[in-house]
């Protein structure tokens, strides 16, 4: 199985302070993955080299078959290849209709002048109604986006990465904020969207990890300090020391 | 050209209280004939003579030269002024006298002036020598160098050097030989007064002449037609002015010549509806030229051949090519150390420049760093700030005094604006940018024309005590304005103010805190709005003062903000927020660049600005946080 | 989409398209030339010069209440259009007049003689007798037409890429804009940058080939076309604002970096409706300056464009029909009162003469407006309205803004 996403020996540094030291990371097509890690190990600045955000000081970052690297594309860019972020604080546009924000998520050409040409159809409106009722904003369609409710901007937000169709999908911290039956329907939907692509979680709860069971990497100070099951790096004496000594 | 000299010289003299000498009379009495007769060849001792008797010699010299000398009927001199006469030799007043005027001729008055410099060259009152070298430096003659040459040594030190000048000034003009004249260039190369470019100029000055083959001359060098400086229109010119061309066609000329030959609508057989092509107007003027009715005109073969058969040179009026080469090489050495001269002038410019943008940008940024807006209405308080330092000045007469005052009053009025401003607008605004950026403008021409309608439409002016006026003066290039050094010393002031503030106060350390993480430094106890409110105060009233000093040499108008707000904005953006040293090297830049860009096309200063402006969009495009950046993640925010 | 549906779903459009068409056959019918005569010709140029100012706060709406860029450099590219038209205006009227005086000699001119003595005429104002290069197609209307949008356009692209590339946004770009059209202005005031310095170009209300059609005619036709290109810009701006296109430019107002994490891109966009805006400003320019007869550097100096942003926030921006109150109601309102018309108010012991007063109402004015009704004027009228749109999703996108 060859990797989906390969990331080769980044650094970066922000005024001196090294914020990813020498990370190397690999992804499969169809592969759920957690990154876990304390404040300040770098996982908001791992997504942000990813997602083009940020640019590496040294380093490569490759993606599919046959490789290509990520560094010399914009964050538009990078989406269009099929990499889809979901960030911590949910964002959503909040002066849209449900509806129009899935519509705007939908997979078709980013180019403006085709959006500009582009006319709804029975088939995405379906596909729209489809995933309003998959996240489960069914009932919520055709408010604006800004009288939801926390959990269900984070649902929303998940449907409009759904709506893209990603290949690879960068999740940050999904269960902040949710409620406990949220947070088991969360699990489960990432569980099944894994299996088709690649998802990889930041996360914080431990529970929640538990929960995805799955390969889990640890970061700390900006680079790889353990990667396995959840079980044997929480058996790791060095993960331990991080989360738990000092 | 020598009657200043002249005149001033018989001032002097006449000056002297009139009494007999017996030296003197003895000397007229001697020598009546030859003064009455001189000739060019023999006067020279008996000029001596006289001047040797003292001033009243002197005296009569100078009468004689300048032509209001007189012979009495019994043999006595008379010096004529306008209406009255006086005896050359007694010194006693003689009325009703009807002298015989003398009129020596050239050659013999310029025996006589020099003789009279001579002797006020080595006259023992110093201020007379130097009035003396003064007027030589200004009108001098080969009479003088000689004079000059032959005087005693100087004592005076100051005065040793310039009478050394002004003989080397003159060996490079008048000396008859040319390798004195090359050491007396060579002596003064690298100089760059006006005087010594001035005597090079006439060295250097050269004219074309067309010529079949190299002429007998100094040649400067030979042109090229089509080159720049000599397009083939000179070359015609030239051509023409010399009588190897006739003069071309003007086609006025051409239009006029055909229409007063038409014949049944046409033209040598063109008709004259054709004649709107010039082709077919060329044709009917050969025609017309071939009949023999109108003047023959150089066509373009023949300038073409004449251009071919003809060489060009630029020749100097100096025919000493040893003396040119060495006037060039010293000029090129005046140019260049001249060139580094102006460029510390411009550096000065660029640094008063930079100066006023400092104080009028500083309280900008300071505004802009801390709360992330933009104040429109700061060009109306450095306005405030000026229309209260006039005010003050109306009421206090006294310039120093008045300016004492207004400099701490128009930081009170600004700063009561600026805490009025932030408390009734601003702070209903917050994490609204666009808007304040909005409703400060609306504030902005509402101050504006309240401006107007309180001081009308003409300039105020904001007169500067006297010790600021004037300038320091290096030399011909150098020099500043005192004003501009006062405010150069004000925006310093202000700088190390700035810094004691930010670092050294409590007000400082919160001012920090909350540029930095506003929750964080709520959480600690520091009210953010109340360190909004003093940051936009004291970003206000340093404007206030930026007024004050802006006021001292521009004019004071309800416009005068707007003159300088957009390149406070630019100073702030350039210079990145955040820090002062930002807005001190956005100054720097933008005060430093319009200097450049002027000098570099100083007839323009409109097209200056606009290529400043231009500068600074594509600047913005390589560092779009300014030179020198807020950095961390508070930047990302 | 068919027209229908989208006409539908902005009703606004048909009430403004509505009142656009009363307004103009009003007029005409009280004008001068073709009607009572109620309206003077000079009243008909103001109103053909209002909705001159209507579109291009239409364009800037576009570029502010929709995409988020508070452009002060818009006033540019309307100056821009102006010149550009006026140089046909100027150079083909005195061409004519040329042509005629040179007819009295008894050879008739050359090509070359024509050009000197129009370009002496036009220039010897800056003591300057040569056709600038920029004055080559002068001589052509189909050509200068096609500059009035190509060359704002092309300004507004270039300047656009630039900024938009180095991500320069805010208060900056604001900034920017502000100094764009600054260098603009410095640099038309030159005299040798062949446009007249601060002269401008003049005498544009004559129209090269319609001498024998009055002023009072020529107004009435102004206004027509103005009402015609406003309300081809209102319909163009309400379909571009209304579907797919319109909900990705509004997000990038509200959250720029999401819109890019969706895989669009954003400077694309932001070049589009910017560039797009330009021309609109440009054609608005064009339309206004004959009815203005003369333009000069001070039109754009920065100020200018911070005007239209002022019309904008008091009209309600994020609506089009907002752009279009606030333009017409304060430049009305504002050339009443600066008319001199205007009834002074006498207070004990002052008296309050509007022409000195009425800045300082505006400036105090628009600050209440920015404080406490955002939403200007149109978020007046949505609050006491009845809501317009049968479903709340079309309500939705009416109240964004």
């Amino acid at each position: 199985m060859s990797a989906l996403l390969e990331v080769d020996g980044i650094s970066v540094s922000f005024d001196g302070f090294r914020a990813i030291n020498n990370l190397s990371f690999s992804i499969g097509p169809a592969e759920l993955r957690a990154v876990i890690g304390p404040n300040g190990a770098g996982k908001t600045t791992f997504m942000d080299i990813v997602t083009g955000k940020t640019r590496p000081d040294k380093g490569d970052v490759t993606w599919g078959t046959p490789p290509k690297s990520l560094l010399r594309l914009n964050e538009a860019q990078i989406a269009r290849e099929g990499i889809g972020r979901k960030f911590q604080r949910p964002t959503v546009f909040e002066d849209q209709t449900v509806a129009e924000n899935l519509t705007m998520a939908l997979k078709a050409s980013r180019n403006p002048f085709a959006v500009l040409g582009w006319r709804p159809s029975r088939a995405s409106a379906a596909r729209v109604a489809e995933l309003a009722s998959e996240v489960g904003l069914a009932a919520q369609v055709a408010r604006k986006a800004g009288e939801l409710s926390h959990g269900q901007k984070q649902w929303l937000e998940i449907g409009m990465l759904l709506a893209s169709a990603p290949r690879l999908l960068l999740v940050d911290e999904p269960a902040a904020g949710m409620t406990l039956a949220e947070r088991e329907q969360t699990t489960a939907l990432l569980v099944r969207l894994a299996e088709t692509r690649a998802v990889v979680v930041v996360e914080h709860d431990m529970d929640f990890v538990r929960r995805l069971n799955c390969k889990v990497t640890v970061l700390h100070q900006g680079a790889v300090l353990a990667e396995g099951s959840l079980d044997h790096v929480t058996r790791n004496p060095d993960v331990i020391d991080v989360y738990l000594g000092r | 050209m020598i009657r200043p000299l002249i005149v001033l010289l018989a001032a002097l003299c006449l000056a002297a209280p009139a009494t007999a000498n017996p030296a003197l009379e003895a000397v007229i009495a001697d020598n009546l004939d030859q003064i009455e007769k001189p000739s060019r060849r023999s006067v020279e001792p008996l000029v001596a003579q006289i001047a040797a008797t003292g001033p009243e010699g002197l005296a009569l010299l100078s009468a004689w030269t300048n032509r209001a000398l007189g012979v009495t009927e019994d043999g006595r001199l008379l010096i004529v002024d306008s209406d009255s006469a006086t005896d050359a030799a007694t010194g006693a007043a003689v009325p009703d006298a009807d002298p015989r005027m003398l009129r020596p001729n050239s050659g013999v008055r310029g025996v006589i002036d020099s003789a009279l410099v001579a002797g006020e060259i080595s006259s023992p009152d110093p201020a007379r020598r130097a009035a003396a070298l003064a007027s030589i430096a200004r009108d001098g003659t080969a009479d003088h160098l000689a004079a000059l040459r032959a005087a005693a040594p100087e004592a005076d030190p100051a005065l040793a050097a310039q009478r050394a000048r002004v003989t080397s000034l003159l060996a490079i003009r008048f000396d008859p030989d040319p390798a004195a004249r090359v050491r007396a260039i060579e002596g003064m190369a690298g100089d760059v007064g006006l005087d010594f470019r001035a005597a090079l100029n006439p060295l250097l000055a050269t004219a074309r002449v067309a010529a079949p083959a190299e002429p007998q001359a100094n040649i400067a060098r030979e042109l090229t037609v089509g080159e720049a400086d000599f397009p083939r229109e000179a070359a015609i010119a030239l051509l023409t002015s010399q009588g190897v061309l006739q003069p071309r066609l003007t086609p006025a000329d051409q239009r006029n010549a055909l229409a007063a030959h038409i014949v049944d609508g046409a033209v040598a057989g063109i008709p004259v509806a054709d004649l709107s092509d010039q082709a077919a107007r060329d044709r009917a003027y050969e025609a017309l030229e071939a009949a023999g009715a109108v003047p023959p005109a150089a066509t373009d073969a023949e300038a073409d051949a004449a251009i071919k058969a003809y060489r060009f040179f630029e020749t100097y009026a100096e025919p000493n090519s040893a003396v040119t080469d060495a006037a060039r090489a010293a000029q090129v050495r005046a140019q260049v150390r001249l060139a580094a001269m102006t460029g510390i002038d411009l550096g000065l410019d660029a640094l008063s420049l930079a100066s006023i943008y400092f104080l009028a940008a500083i309280g900008l940024a300071i505004t802009f760093g801390v709360m992330r807006v933009i104040n429109m209405a700061h060009g109306e308080f450095i306005m405030m700030g000026a229309y209260t330092g006039y005010a003050v000045q109306t009421l206090i007469a006294d310039r120093t005094l008045s300016l004492v005052v207004a400099l701490p009053l128009a930081f009170a009025v600004t700063f009561g604006a600026g805490v009025a401003l932030y408390r009734l607008v601003i702070r209903h605004l917050a994490r609204r940018p666009l808007e304040t950026l909005l409703a400060t403008f609306g504030v902005s021409i509402a101050l504006q024309q309240l401006a107007k309608n309180i001081f009308g439409t003409q300039a105020r002016p904001l007169t500067a005590p006297a010790w600021l006026e004037g300038a320091i003066t290096v030399n011909d290039v150098i020099s500043i304005s005192s004003i501009r050094v006062a405010i150069f010393v004000l925006a310093l002031l202000f700088l190390g103010l700035f810094l004691f503030i930010m670092k050294r106060t409590r007000l400082g350390l919160e001012v920090r805190a909350v540029t930095q993480n506003p929750g964080m430094a709520a959480s600690m106890g520091i009210n953010p709005d109340r360190i909004a409110m003093m940051t936009f105060g004291l970003g206000s009233g340093i404007a206030g003062i930026a007024g004050v000093a802006i006021g001292l040499f521009a004019q004071v108008t309800s416009e005068l903000g707007q003159q300088y707000i957009v390149q406070s904005f630019m100073t702030v953006v350039v210079g990145g927020v955040g820090t002062i040293w930002g807005t001190l090297a956005g100054a720097g830049l933008i005060g430093g660049l319009s200097k450049v860009i002027e000098f570099l096309n100083p007839a323009n200063t409109l097209a200056a600005q606009t290529f400043m402006i231009l500068f600074i969009i594509i600047f913005i495009q390589f560092r779009p946080r300014g030179i020198i950046p807020q950095r961390g993640r508070a930047a990302e925010a | 989409m068919t027209p229908q549906p989208f006409i539908l779903r902005n009703p606004s459009i048909l009430v403004v398209l509505a009142v656009l068409a009363v307004f103009t056959v009003a007029v005409t019918l009280l004008s001068q030339a073709y009607g009572s005569g109620v309206i003077p010709t000079s009243t008909v140029k103001v109103l053909g010069k209002t909705l001159c100012l209507a579109l291009a706060a239409i364009a800037m709406d576009l570029v502010w209440g929709y995409l988020g860029i508070l452009s002060l450099g818009q006033m540019a590219f309307f100056a821009l259009g102006g010149y550009l038209i006026g140089q046909w205006l100027m150079y083909a009227r005195t061409e004519t007049i040329v042509a005629a005086s040179l007819a009295q000699n008894p050879i008739p001119p050359t090509p070359a003689e024509l050009q000197e003595g129009v370009a002496n005429q036009i220039f010897g104002v800056v003591g300057s007798a040569d056709l600038p290069l920029v004055w080559s197609s002068a001589h052509s209307l189909p050509l200068q037409l096609l500059l009035v949008v190509a060359v704002p356009g092309l300004l507004a692209l270039v300047f656009g890429w630039l900024a938009f590339r180095s991500r320069v946004n805010g208060v900056y770009l604001s900034i920017l804009t502000q100094a764009m059209t600054l260098a603009l202005a410095l640099w038309l005031f030159q005299n040798d940058s062949g446009f007249r310095g601060n002269n401008g170009l003049s005498g544009l209300q004559n129209i090269p080939g319609l001498e024998a059609v009055d002023q009072a005619r020529l107004s009435v036709w102004f206004l027509w076309g103005s009402a015609l290109a406003l309300a081809l810009a209102y319909v163009l701006a309400a379909w571009l604002v209304s579907g797919k296109f319109g909900s990705v430019v509004g997000a990038i107002r509200d959250d720029e970096t999401r819109v890019r994490f969706l895989g669009y891109p954003v400077e694309g966009f932001k070049l589009v409706v910017f560039t797009l805006a330009a021309m609109i400003t440009a054609i608005a320019g064009a339309l206004y300056y004959p009815q203005a007869g003369i333009i000069n550097p001070a039109e754009l100096m920065p100020i200018a464009s911070i005007y239209l942003a002022v019309w904008v926030a008091i009209g309600g921006r994020g609506r089009l029909y907002g752009a279009i109150i606030g333009a017409v109601v304060v430049s009305l309102l504002s050339s009443w009162f600066t008319g001199g018309r205007a009834p002074a108010v006498h207070l004990p012991g002052y008296t309050i003469n509007w022409v000195d007063w009425w800045q300082v109402a505006l400036g105090i004015g628009f600050v209440l407006v920015t404080l406490f009704a955002p939403k200007g004027i149109a978020g007046v009228v949505d609050r006491i309205g009845p809501p317009r749109s049968p479903s709340p999703e079309h309500h939705a996108k009416e109240a964004k803004a």
